[in-house]
């Protein structure tokens, strides 16, 4: 059994760094809501708001590891060119996509948009985290404040799912091959 | 046992709000910065070949970057201006949840196709 280095650095961007940071933003939402717009808020102890802070800031760096791992290190697998001539377009995911009318959308809207849109979700989250950190549960009497915050996080969501849905698409139309082979285990036969 | 502190300390003054709100607008303001830049590069040659800081990932280096320098720049010139002092924050989370709504938008294909 092996895996290729690009698709194993998919696999890092995708679900370790992407899929984690789609957990993490659901749970982070109810928790910022709870702790400062609900009534039914926790005991505030230094130890839970420090393990917010630590959790906000980890989801921070998720989506800062999900961007620029999917910007600088798999992107320019996906937008290769082929050689001039070049039939089987297996190893080139974007010509790929745009060879066939029922693909191109994947292309077209889908990474189009991911593209971009996926860079919503470190600065939102960056924004709430540091809003977080400083005001805490005070964010209780700054009402349009923690408004601003709670859209910004679901935003973040939303942007994170948006890329999340399309890159898992586009990875089962036109995946990012290629790459030295790493063996995970060695088969026998039976 | 668990320590209990109060949200304001009675000898503390109460936070102004000027900190999160220079966060909140420049987080809005870069994200649309970026969705602007994107349509920009896709319009025109000239944007586009002057956003290409890494080539192997083309234009979206460059819109990215910009984007993200502008985002900051902008949150340390509020944040410096504002850090002391209580802004309408009703207003400026409202400019910043338009600019964020249009940001999403703007980036929909369908939508920067019309530009």
């Amino acid at each position: 059994m092996e895996i290729t280095t690009r698709a194993l650095w998919t696999v890092i961007h995708g679900i370790l760094f992407g899929g984690l940071y789609l957990f993490a933003c659901s749970g982070a939402l109810v928790e910022l809501y709870r702790l400062t717009v609900s009534p039914t808020s926790p005991e505030s102890t230094h130890g839970h708001d420090r393990f917010m802070h630590i959790y906000l800031i980890t989801m921070a760096v998720l989506a800062w590891a999900a961007v620029l791992s999917g910007t600088y290190a798999i992107y320019p697998w996906y937008r290769a060119t082929p050689p001039p001539g070049t039939v089987n377009l297996s190893m080139f995911p974007q010509r790929l996509l745009m060879s066939s009318p029922a693909t191109i959308g994947w292309h077209s809207v889908g990474m189009e948009w991911k593209e971009h849109v996926a860079w919503f979700a470190p600065i939102s989250i960056t924004m709430v985290a540091f809003v977080f950190i400083r005001y805490g549960r005070d964010l209780r009497n700054h009402r349009q404040l923690r408004s601003a915050v709670l859209v910004f996080a679901l935003a973040s969501l939303v942007a994170a799912g948006i890329a999340g849905f399309f890159g898992a698409e586009i990875d089962e139309y036109a995946p990012v091959r290629g790459g030295s082979a790493i063996q995970l285990t060695a088969g026998e036969a039976k | 046992m668990k320590r209990a502190y109060n949200v304001s300390p009675p000898d503390t003054p109460p936070l102004t709000n000027g900190c999160a709100v220079a966060a909140i607008l420049s987080a809005g303001a870069g994200c649309f910065v970026l969705a602007l830049l994107a349509i920009l590069a896709d319009n025109s040659a000239l944007v586009r070949r002057s956003l290409v800081f890494y080539k192997p990932t083309g234009v979206l280096s460059g819109v990215t970057t910009v984007g993200i320098f502008v985002w900051l720049f902008t949150w340390g010139i509020l944040d410096w201006r504002w850090r002391k002092k209580t802004v309408a924050a009703g207003r400026v989370s409202a400019i910043a949840l338009t600019l964020l709504v249009l940001s999403l938008i703007l980036t929909f294909p369908p939508v920067s196709d019309l530009f």
